[in-house]
């Protein structure tokens, strides 16, 4: 019964039912008032006293009506509605306060929205596999490369030797040449061991898993598709199970589609899963590393635990096997750590530049709001000396700013919507592997996060001005002459938060222009390369026809010879392992003939180039000579080296013509050549030492091309592959680049283009609204302080003087606000220390720089209401009050 | 009026019920006046009081209303009570009884202390 009549008091609550309710009443009224006097008459009363006394004993009709009112609606409810009303019947008067604060409140929540769903998307969102937290990323590491790849029969080894691991499972990342009726495609398709998908806790939509054992070279071909192969190569048949893809030459049969949601970052967008078959050399090989393991931890095994098992079952491998496994030890990481490394930075101090955009954006409607109930404090007194309670007058306040949060609140979600799509396209597939943003978007955390943000703003807004109000003498509020008095409350609290907002501002511009210069020493690192009008392509040529080492060097010869003829070409170098820039790539071990030898590995990433492949790249040669086109297998082995191998290994030594042998076979092979860094590896990291071989010397059917050109060199990538094309459609080669997008696109520089980019512009709103912030400050303390500036100028104060009263004021707040933000962005910026590059986080011309920029824009946003001050009329100022 | 007594929260509502249990469907006036008879005229009844209590009996289920025509023929709301009126009516009246007769005993002089 209760349940119903508080229903019924809620329905009682809208426009509608209220209007018939109160007809109703009235209308029972009436009717009970004629059956009285009716009454009445009938006893004998004259129709005068008859009317008068049934009025009279029904009692005041107006508390009927209000008690009647109270009872049929909910009271409470009804006050908040009617608070809700008056506030945008307020809000509305002010459309110019109304819209700068909805459009300032909802510019901050887009941004921290936005940038929050892609936190949650790639960090928060826990990963599409079984119990993620237990997964664990397994690596071989050497002095050069911490986390590095194992090498096949090690994998075995720990796999039968550990006691921590409940499956340890492999993959090797790669491409197929998918054989298709138009030709060869190049598709991405990883090996993986036979227990892959168990130990991730995945399983097919369509079809099976690999059987324990299939993974062996006895075992049939067999490969899983991706959902997405499925969907774009067999038109999602349920038939596609048993039929055979042709992958590298050799038939799989297909057992099986992988989950639509399944995807595997640090394996990229891979099509095809096939089981492992060792069987080349290097599969079988303990010194050839290529596969990245993958583990699940036993219950109750710590990630240290663990760790230390692997690392002692390294260190047996090395004393059992020392020519292959010196030096290689262990390492393991939370595979959501694996996943997640390099970009978490990077999300976290996008987060932290959007925080701190809304933290301004916050503050600055603060002291929007804190202006505003300056100007409404005789509004308020007045309808306290009325018998408004301090409760309902605050009660106003909070739904005021609950109604300015939530307009903003809806703005900015809807914007935070659409700022996520132009950023996820933005967003460059090779870097961000798409997978990492499955479920981006709008979803219930990100809302949760900002209802919360929300929440706060909206606590903040109400706070700040009732605050004020509790603490207001009623009378001195009422009284005509106070203004001047009131604004020192509002200037000392104004003032503050005016200096919180420069402060703000100042962190986020120090942390842009570190950013921005880093991006910029990145961009003009040297790469030990001329950028300019060079093309790269990387190409693999099919087994057969191609295996053996002459056939793969007369292939380079011929396209090299078919290339060189195209116009606009200058001339043509080709290399192993990947251009520069893409990363050090595989490592030779060697020793130094003629030094006493311990077994040791030393390491080091290597490269087979031609004959013309550094003057393509235009390398410069320090010392000793190229290598020549007919230095092959016949010849003796020779070999350049760059500088960091000398410094490194010869230091203060004459290293050419020193003899370098690789530990076994250990034929000599003779240094011819230094030349000068090229940066193999990603810009932002250390080059190692290099050893380059002749292509020749080592040929291989992997490889990839460089070609100087003589003008733009993108118009001539179409005709590179078409050239391939016409020696062997069966070549598989990727689309080819540019060095300079080769750069551009590069991780690191991505990584932290996106990062200056994104705060730059927060930067660049922030500089906006603290500037605004203080020049709304300064404007109102000029207004309030027209009459006294009237005084002063009827005394004879002369305009110059009247400038510097405001300009110091202005100074003062700026100078304060530069000097806590100058701490902060020290703080800040070593905090994102490791994104800088090639900078410190103290750096003082930046700091310098950003000063002198918030300073500048700090006295032209006070310089307008000086002006107005001092151009005040003094007559007109005092006549005004 | 000094003699009258004002009538007491949440009885106005129980003598309204049991007016209508007596007399069948009534109006608003009808009520009043009855709850005045019955009192012997000893109650002090502001008849717009009646019409917050009626409302609330109104939203809880326990009577209805419905417009109609009184037997001098103006128009008038008649209530009437319903099922859940009837129960609530008949609770009230066992705990009012209860309350009267414990009331009844502590302020009668007990027959031992005289």
């Amino acid at each position: 019964m209760k349940l119903r009549a508080s229903m019924l008091r809620l329905a009682g609550m809208f426009p509608g039912a209220r209007r018939a309710r109160e007809r109703e009443l009235a209308a029972e009224i009436d009717s009970h008032l004629q059956l009285h006097i009716d009454d009445n008459l009938r006893a004998g009363m004259t129709a005068a006293q008859a009317r008068r006394n049934a009025i009279l004993q029904l009692g005041g009709v107006d508390a009927t009506k209000e008690a009647y009112r109270d009872r049929s609606t909910i009271p409470f409810l009804e006050h908040l509605l009617q608070d809700v009303r008056f506030a945008i019947r307020q809000l509305r008067k002010d459309p110019g306060f109304t819209c700068t604060a909805v459009l300032v409140l909802s510019l901050g929540m887009c941004a921290s929205v936005a940038i929050f769903a892609f936190v949650d998307a790639a960090l928060i969102k826990p990963l599409p596999y079984r119990n993620p937290g237990r997964l664990a990323g397994v690596f071989e590491s050497i002095a050069t490369e911490q986390r590095s790849t194992l090498s096949y029969p090690d994998y075995l080894d720990w796999k039968k030797l550990n006691k921590v691991f409940s499956s340890l499972d492999i993959y090797q990342r790669g491409h197929f040449a998918l054989t298709t009726p138009a030709g060869a495609e190049p598709v991405r398709g990883d090996r993986v061991s036979d227990g892959f998908f168990r130990t991730l806790g995945v399983t097919p939509v369509l079809g099976r898993d690999f059987y324990a054992g299939e993974d062996l070279p006895s075992a049939p071909r067999v490969a899983l598709l991706s959902y997405a192969a499925w969907q774009q190569r067999y038109g999602g048949e349920r038939d596609v199970l048993g039929r055979v893809v042709t992958l590298d030459g050799a038939p799989n049969i297909i057992i099986g589609v992988l989950p639509r949601n399944f995807h595997f970052a640090p394996a990229g967008q891979v099509e095809f899963w096939t089981a492992f078959h060792a069987s080349s050399d290097c599969d079988l090989g303990r010194y050839c590393h290529t596969v990245f393991g993958i583990a699940r931890l036993k219950d109750g095994v710590s990630l240290q635990t663990a760790s230390a098992d692997v690392k002692s079952i390294a260190k047996r491998l090395e004393k059992q096997y020392p020519d292959s496994n010196r030096d290689q030890g262990a390492d393991l990481e939370l595979l959501t750590d694996v996943i997640t490394g390099d970009i978490r930075p990077v999300l976290m101090i996008l987060l932290g530049g959007a925080g701190l955009l809304l933290l301004i954006a916050t503050v600055n409607v603060t002291g929007l709001l804190l202006v505003r109930s300056e100007g409404r404090r005789r509004e308020v007194a007045m309808r306290r000396a009325l018998g408004a309670s301090q409760g309902r007058l605050i009660s106003q306040f909070v739904t005021e700013a609950l109604v300015l949060v939530t307009a903003g609140s809806v703005l900015g979600l809807a914007s935070a919507n659409w700022a996520i799509q132009i950023l996820e396209r933005l967003i460059s597939e090779d870097i961000m592997a798409t997978p990492f943003l499955h479920g981006l978007g709008l979803n219930a955390r990100v809302t949760a996060y900002a209802g919360v943000t929300a929440l706060m703003a909206a606590t903040l807004f109400a706070l700040a001005p009732s605050l004020r109000i509790g603490s207001r003498d009623l009378r001195e509020g009422l009284a005509e002459g106070s203004r001047c008095t009131a604004g020192i409350v509002w200037r000392r609290l104004g003032s503050k938060l005016v200096v919180l907002e420069l402060a703000t501002a100042m962190v986020l511009l120090t942390g842009a222009a570190l950013l921005g210069k880093s991006l910029y020493q990145l961009l003009h690192v040297n790469i030990g390369v001329q950028s300019g009008n060079l093309l790269t392509m990387e190409m693999v040529a099919p087994k057969s026809g191609y295996g053996k080492d002459e056939q793969a060097i007369a292939l380079t010869r011929e396209i090299a010879i078919r290339i060189e003829r195209l116009p606009g070409v200058r001339s043509v170098g080709f290399t192993t392992n990947g251009v520069p820039v893409s990363g050090n790539g595989n490592t030779m071990p060697f020793r130094v003939l003629g030094r006493p030898w311990h077994g040791e590995n030393n390491l080091t990433p290597e490269r087979d180039v031609s004959a013309k492949y550094f003057t393509t790249l235009g390398a410069k040669l320090w010392r000793g000579r190229y290598f020549t086109d007919a230095e092959d297998a016949s010849k003796p082995s020779v070999a350049i080296v760059n500088g960091a191998l000398v410094r490194k290994y010869f230091p203060g030594e004459d290293a050419l013509g020193k003899q370098l042998a690789r530990p076994w076979p250990s034929k000599p092979i003779e240094i011819v050549g230094i030349v000068e860094d090229i940066r193999e590896g990603p810009l932002d990291e250390a080059i190692p030492p290099v050893l380059y071989i002749p292509f020749n010397q080592d040929p291989d059917r992997d490889f990839s091309l460089v070609v100087r050109t003589l003008q733009d060199e993108r118009a001539l990538l179409p005709a590179l592959a078409a050239t391939i094309r016409r020696i062997d459609p069966g070549i598989v080669m990727d689309r080819g680049k540019t060095m300079m997008d080769k750069i551009d696109d590069s991780q690191s520089v991505y990584l932290h283009r996106s990062s200056a980019w994104l705060v730059g512009g927060f930067a660049a709103l922030a500089l906006l609204l603290g500037v605004v912030g203080l020049y709304g400050m300064v404007a109102y303390s000029v207004s309030r302080r027209t009459r006294e500036i009237g005084v002063r100028m009827a005394l004879g104060a002369q305009p110059g003087s009247v400038y510097r009263l405001i300009l110091q004021e202005a100074a003062w707040l700026a100078a304060a606000g530069i000097a806590i933000g100058l701490a902060c962005s020290v703080v800040a910026a070593t905090l994102i220390r490791g994104l800088l590059f090639g900078i410190q986080p103290w750096d003082v011309p930046t700091l310098a720089a950003v000063a002198a920029v918030l300073g500048i824009a700090a006295v032209l946003a006070s310089f307008i209401p000086a002006r107005r001050a001092a151009s005040v009329d003094p007559v007109e100022a005092l006549r005004a009050e | 009026m000094g003699d009258k007594t004002d009538v007491w929260q949440g009885t106005l509502a129980l003598m309204a019920l049991k007016t209508l249990e007596t007399l069948g469907p009534l109006h608003g006036y009808g009520i009043a006046r009855r709850i005045e008879q019955t009192s012997g005229n000893l109650l002090s009844l502001n008849y717009g009081t009646l019409y917050p209590a009626l409302l609330k009996l109104e939203q809880e289920g326990a009577i209805a209303s419905e417009w109609g025509v009184s037997e001098n023929n103006r128009k008038a709301k008649f209530y009437r009570l319903t099922r859940a009126g009837r129960k609530q009516l008949d609770k009230a009246t066992s705990n009012w009884e209860q309350t009267t007769a414990i009331l009844a005993r502590f302020l009668s002089p007990s027959e031992d202390q005289a």
